[in-house]
């Protein structure tokens, strides 16, 4: 009897599993739902239900004039999305990839991100732009790169990164609910992996703020900050890590602009050491821009050791296999930088 | 539009009330039926008319003079021998319509709503500016007026997007797109052809050709110069943009096709202007003198409006410098203001970044300066 009363707490607490597509898929659902103003465009999105079935089934609930589909003309379709926010709706403008983000890059920079300033706060732009960002398995070169370097340099931007469900969840409400240009990086190796979803993120109110990371994991001896699919990277690591009395602090980033600089700088300030993990190429990008950071503020006098970045190969993605394997930051290549860091 | 009245030295049951013109046909495409070619001007818009395009004009010359004692700095794009465009659009519409073009858009920024002395101190950088100071001769906007926009094209898309959400909505707005005949040849501008007609958005595509891009005349620039046609499936008007009458009844025509369902439409003016592209342009290295000077002495808009409204007893001469009058000193209290007002404060440098937002800090030059910046 007292299992069936430990179980019953169980399912209170925990509820089923849920996919990071489906956390994606509930979260537009919601916000549709909320504000007659949300709307979903991209190719596919609408009848395919989603390229990645992201969007499945909100066709079907909203119809043809809240969920769009469109002809391939990201230049086009982006700009117009840009439109709509300026002229009063709140458009969610899906790229199948970032990759394709390129073509209608212009538009995401000088007609979304810098108006509101140039405009003097004449014009906002309450826009979110989602898709896949980063390597997917076997896409090859022109489908991998990640994004994140590129648009999070760009004030008048949040940029986005979500790793788990109730990260999808939570912070695609706050981007949809923004009043500012939100591009949402998601990855698409992580669509499929469920996590458990926490009481609070049932409700439709649940939102996770932007700006700010995640300890996952506490620790004392270093620091690991990563963002999107490389956090499980990091946890994966660190359990390995542990059984050798190396105890890691996993820092899930959640949002690459604004960086929770803060946040990095007590764990290191609590740990001495430093590595970031990215998929991203190392030159400009995410990990270079935290080492910068923290060079600049109070944590830097707490490090014991200089701080180090693990990144993808500083390559095109190569299609096969053995290649694209060796691209990408490996489990075995966090714990290497970790004990190099800590020299041992 | 605010139309001053001007009252002069003969009574106004002198004058006739209105008259009816006859103006060119339009070259149609994928239509059955061209805008009216006999059309009625009142008095009273004739005079609303005259006086907006001359405080366009005098507002764009004294741009020039500014710009020449650098007092305006970057990019001038300049309006003078295009405003029977814009205010010809405007006539054609409604306010609660919008409107987005590209850079050179003071001429639509006024009227759209902006007044000289927003516009002139804009364009000197001042904190009085209709942007603060903030955006500078490309980018001021207004309501319904999405600017002012740099990137040749950009704002078609934008247009459509913005015509999207009048349907969207249900409130019987439409949204007008302007581009140049440098602009045509984009490729993005095809894309929105196909979903503003896929969509049917109510949208109006106008290109303002001017007959360069810069410094390439269209026959250099395009395979087809018939931009009333590019847009293939969508229905385009080709209409004498030196005449306000032609503008107007063109864009009536455009504004009750997409106001009744039928989608977008197209309509290619073709206008003229007087200077270069830019201030840094001379504009005679790739047209002849001649030629500007043809165009002011036989197709000027604002003579033209003069000699109609003239000939027809439909205003005075005193009456129409009266107007030159006031609108000068308009211009010169305008330059006055945006010469003397001073410039933003610095406190504002980093304010305007995110809308609805709790104040941030932003990284000055060096990591030691933390700006603020509020929404």
């Amino acid at each position: 009897r007292l299992k069936n009363i430990v179980l019953g707490w169980n399912d209170l607490l925990c509820s089923k599993p849920m996919m990071v597509r489906d956390a994606l898929n509930q979260a537009m659902d919601e916000e549709l739902e909320r504000d007659e103003r949300v709307f979903l465009l991209g190719e596919e999105v609408a009848q395919y239900d989603g390229a990645y079935k992201v969007s499945r089934g909100l066709w079907k609930k909203y119809g043809d004039k809240r969920i769009i589909d469109t002809p391939i003309t990201e230049m086009g379709f982006a700009g117009i999305a840009v439109g709509a926010a300026m002229a009063g709706l709140r458009p969610i403008c899906e790229f199948m990839t970032f990759n394709f983000s390129m073509q209608a890059i212009d538009q995401i920079i000088n007609s979304a991100a810098k108006t509101y300033y140039m405009s003097a706060g004449f014009q906002a732009v309450p826009i979110v732009f989602r898709g896949p960002n980063g390597a997917s398995a076997g896409v090859a070169a022109q489908h991998s790169q990640c994004f994140a370097a590129w648009y999070a340099h760009c004030p008048g931007l949040k940029v986005v990164s979500p790793w788990n469900a109730e990260d999808a969840k939570g912070l695609l409400k706050s981007a949809i609910r923004d009043d500012n240009p939100v591009v949402f990086l998601e990855n698409e190796l992580m669509y499929g992996v469920p996590f458990e979803m926490s009481e609070e993120s049932q409700s439709k109110d649940f939102t996770i703020p932007i700006g700010k990371a995640k300890v996952e994991r506490q620790g004392t001896h270093v620091s690991l900050v990563s963002h999107s699919r490389y956090v499980s990277h990091c946890l994966d690591a660190a359990v390995v890590l542990a059984k050798e009395g190396i105890e890691c602090e996993v820092i899930n980033l959640r949002t690459i602009r604004p960086l929770d600089v803060e946040c990095i700088e007590t764990s290191v300030m609590k740990t001495n050491h430093l590595v970031t993990v990215e998929g991203g190429w190392p030159q400009f990008g995410v990990g270079a821009e935290i080492c910068a950071r923290i060079m600049e503020g109070p944590a830097f006098n707490y490090l014991d050791a200089p701080a180090t970045r693990v990144t993808g190969v500083d390559i095109p993605m190569p299609y096969a296999k053995i290649l694209e394997d060796n691209s990408l930051p490996q489990i075995k290549d966090i714990i290497f930088s970790v004990k190099k860091t800590l020299n041992v | 539009m605010v139309a001053a009245a001007v009252v002069s030295a003969r009574t106004y049951a002198d004058f006739t009330t209105e008259a009816t013109f006859e103006i060119k046909k339009c070259d149609i495409h994928k239509l059955d039926e061209a805008p009216a070619t006999q059309v009625v001007m009142t008095r009273e818009e004739g005079l609303q008319y005259y006086r907006t395009m001359q405080t366009i004009r005098r507002m764009e010359l004294k741009a020039d003079q500014l710009y020449k004692q650098k007092i305006i700095r970057g990019f001038c794009h300049l309006y003078d021998g295009q405003e029977a465009c814009a205010v010809g659009i405007e006539a054609g519409i409604n306010l609660t319509d919008h409107l987005i073009t590209a850079y050179r858009a003071h001429g639509y920024t006024y009227t759209r709503g902006g007044t000289v002395k927003e516009i002139m101190a804009e364009l000197t950088g001042r904190r009085g500016g209709i942007a603060k100071g903030k955006g500078g001769s490309m980018h001021m906007y207004t309501k319904h007026f999405y600017g002012g926009n740099g990137i040749v094209g950009a704002q078609v898309p934008l247009g459509a997007g913005v015509a999207l959400a009048c349907k969207y909505l249900g409130n019987n707005e439409l949204c007008v797109s302007l581009y140049g005949d440098g602009a045509a040849n984009q490729g993005q501008i095809f894309e929105t052809y196909n979903m503003a007609a896929l969509w049917k958005l109510p949208a109006i595509f106008i290109c303002e050709n001017n007959r360069y891009g810069m410094g390439t005349s269209v026959e250099r620039a395009a395979a087809s110069t018939d931009y009333y046609k590019r847009g293939d499936f969508i229905p385009g008007l080709r209409v004498d943009g030196m005449d306000v009458l032609c503008v107007r009844e063109a864009t009536k025509f455009a504004a009750d096709h997409c106001r009744s369902g039928k989608g977008p439409m197209l309509m290619e003016l073709q206008t003229y202007r007087y200077h270069g592209h830019s201030m840094s342009d001379p504009g005679v290295s790739y047209r002849t003198r001649e030629e500007i000077q043809e165009v002011r002495g036989k197709s000027d808009p604002i003579s033209m409006l003069k000699d109609r409204m003239l000939s027809n007893n439909m205003a005075s001469i005193e009456e129409l410098k009266e107007i030159d009058v006031a609108v000068r000193k308009e211009i010169e209290d305008a330059a006055q203001f945006a010469t003397t007002d001073p410039e933003p404060p610095l406190e504002e440098l980093c304010n305007h970044i995110f809308y609805n937002n709790p104040a941030l800090e932003v990284r000055g030059t060096n990591p030691w300066t933390k700006l603020k910046s509020v929404s």
